[in-house]
């Protein structure tokens, strides 16, 4: 695997990215589309570029960790794990089935590469802030990258751990909060509002960046000033776009929680298909 | 009378024993730790002693973290908090996973006392047990706790130890060890067993005595590893007295009695009676005035105990 900061190379990560996560989807017949391609290209930034990690590495050893919480979305990480080499791609598409090593949200028992066990919401934010408290305590200046869902800021326990990681002075915390302003039943304006987003993260205590969470130039700048703030945790608040690079799905709360048909993954695998092509 | 000890106490004591030998060893509280004893860690080793304030699903989740960092993390609270309010965390973030966590909660059943049934957990060893790959041990007094505390260092997953707020007669002495899932015969007989954890141990002992003096042949049983069950135990003791009584300070739904029962029923049919909270809530009160309003003491288990005898199927 070859770490870039060229950004073409990332954007035709992030595409390959985008099928393989439809296609793993549609062979499962379940799962959730629209929040994996919101976050993907975050995720993207990371694995091929930002985080110091290995497959190879042992889990002691000193190296950058990532926890999803919003565990939903693991067609994405699941894709980036297999492209970064910590399984057989063949794996993916095995996702939600029976004895799969790909359960239908992140289980670290089960699947390389990943850290933490997520799933229910609101909890991967307080597990990301015990392994920066045990970095700090093993002497490694590492960083513990965590996306959050912007309908998990809902949860009462992402306010605990805000709290804590501010408190604790987890400098080290880098948390992208993938703001795709749509949850299961609507928008989130409807259904119970998180905004402001900035006031309410600032009083708590963290430093913010907002940018656009499909920009990789933004995502990236984001992320060198976060590493700069020492002392205080940082939220970079992504702009996002639910179902991002399908043109059908983007922007809706319907595909949340619901697979391509055929003639869908069809017309999404053309709209995903190289430039030219 | 026995020595009467406080398990908190022998908690405290032995965590920073633990924490002067293995430094991977961090202890977290939320805003309890007067009361847990894990303040006597948190003024020895202050670096490696986390207060999450009043927020205990995140105490358990900042702790299945520190466990997948490596460390070996205690945390504490009151147990109706520990095992009511964080329960999801625990099957999501200690169980599922099967991160190292050791949850060492206090203040268990309802000798917590005047606080009232909101603190008083008496369905804590039911939810916990529940769980897959949790370990539930109910010690039955200090030196238990102290030898179960240090087998929980050194075993690779979660354990919930449930302690209580008050003292515990001592049974035992400094050279106690323990083990998962294994029961300790505290005195054998051939007419009735009782098979009890916890604080009920000690009582169980003083209802074995009146039973004697009515001429039964009593067993009792500390079944303080309340998950995994000691099975061969329960077995035997079914095989060889032909009636049980279980006495737990936690409702009978869920706890020691149902585990017991549900051993019993599958493979050894014979009566259990149950002595435990009746499904209810209970009052304000001493320990002391609880433990008898509720039928927590040794003239219940005496009761029961005859209730079991003329449930016995004749022999031969």
């Amino acid at each position: 695997m070859n770490f870039t900061n060229d950004i073409d190379e990332l954007k035709e990560i992030s595409r390959r990215m985008r099928i393989d996560i439809l296609k793993m989807l549609h062979k499962s017949g379940s799962g959730h589309p629209g929040g994996s391609l919101s976050c993907v290209d975050f995720l993207v930034a990371l694995y091929f570029s930002k985080l110091d990690h290995s497959p190879a590495r042992g889990k002691r050893d000193k190296r950058d960790k990532f926890v999803l919480s919003k565990g939903h979305a693991a067609p994405a990480l699941y894709s980036v794990l297999a492209e970064a080499g910590y399984f057989d791609k063949d794996e993916l598409w095995t996702l939600r089935q029976l004895k799969s090593s790909l359960s239908g949200h992140p289980h670290a028992l089960s699947t390389p590469g990943v850290e933490i066990t997520t799933g229910s919401l609101g909890q991967g934010l307080s597990q990301a802030n015990g392994i920066a408290l045990a970095d700090r305590l093993n002497g490694h200046d590492s960083n513990v990258y965590c996306v959050i869902g912007d309908g998990e800021n809902q949860e009462g326990q992402i306010w605990e751990a805000a709290m804590t990681a501010a408190h604790y002075k987890l400098g080290g915390m880098i948390v992208f909060l993938d703001n795709n302003d749509l949850q299961i039943d609507g928008h989130l304006r409807d259904v119970m509002s998180i905004y402001p987003i900035k006031e309410k993260w600032e009083a708590f205590g963290w430093h913010l960046e907002e940018i656009d969470g499909h920009d990789f130039g933004q995502i990236f700048e984001a992320i060198e000033n976060a590493k700069k703030e020492k002392e205080k945790p940082s939220l970079i608040w992504g702009h996002t776009v639910k179902g991002k690079g399908v043109s059908f799905m983007e922007g809706l709360a319907k595909w949340h929680g619901v697979v391509p048909s055929d003639e869908e993954l069809k017309t999404a695998l053309k709209e995903l298909a190289p430039a030219g092509k | 009378m026995a020595e009467q000890l406080a398990l908190r106490e022998y908690y405290g004591k032995t965590i920073v024993e633990l924490g002067e030998t293995n430094k991977d060893i961090v202890v977290l509280d939320a805003d309890l730790s007067g009361s847990t004893k894990t303040s006597m860690f948190a003024k020895k080793f202050p670096d490696r002693f986390f207060n999450m304030g009043v927020a205990e699903q995140n105490l358990i989740g900042t702790a299945s973290g520190l466990a997948a960092g490596g460390k070996i993390p205690f945390a504490s609270t009151f147990s109706i908090f520990a095992s009511g309010r964080a329960w999801e965390q625990v099957r999501q973030a200690v169980c599922y996973p099967r991160q190292n966590v050791k949850i060492v909660a206090t203040h268990g059943g309802i000798t917590v006392g005047p606080d009232g049934p909101s603190h008083q957990a008496t369905e804590d060893v039911s939810l916990m047990r529940s769980i897959p790959n949790m370990n539930v041990v109910v010690p039955a007094d200090a030196y238990e706790t102290a030898a179960a505390v240090r087998r929980a260092a050194e075993y690779n997953g979660p354990v919930f130890i449930r302690l209580a707020r008050g003292k515990f007669p001592v049974i035992y002495d400094e050279s106690k060890t323990y083990s998962f899932g294994k029961a300790d015969f505290l005195k054998k007989g051939s007419g009735l067993s009782i098979i009890a954890c916890g604080l009920m141990v000690s009582i169980a002992m003083e209802a074995a005595e009146i039973l004697e003096n009515d001429g039964e042949s009593v067993s009792v049983i500390n079944m303080s590893s309340i998950k995994p069950l000691d099975k061969e135990a329960v077995l035997t003791a079914a095989r060889e007295t032909g009636a049980i009584v279980t006495a737990e300070e936690h409702s009978i739904i869920g706890g020691l009695g149902s585990a017991v029962a549900e051993t019993v029923c599958e493979d050894e049919p014979v009566p259990v009676v149950r002595v435990g909270v009746r499904d209810m809530f209970c009052s304000s009160g001493s320990a002391e005035e609880l433990l008898e309003c509720y039928h927590l003491d040794s003239k219940s288990i005496v009761e029961a105990g005859r209730k079991a005898l003329s449930l016995k199927r004749p022999t031969g």
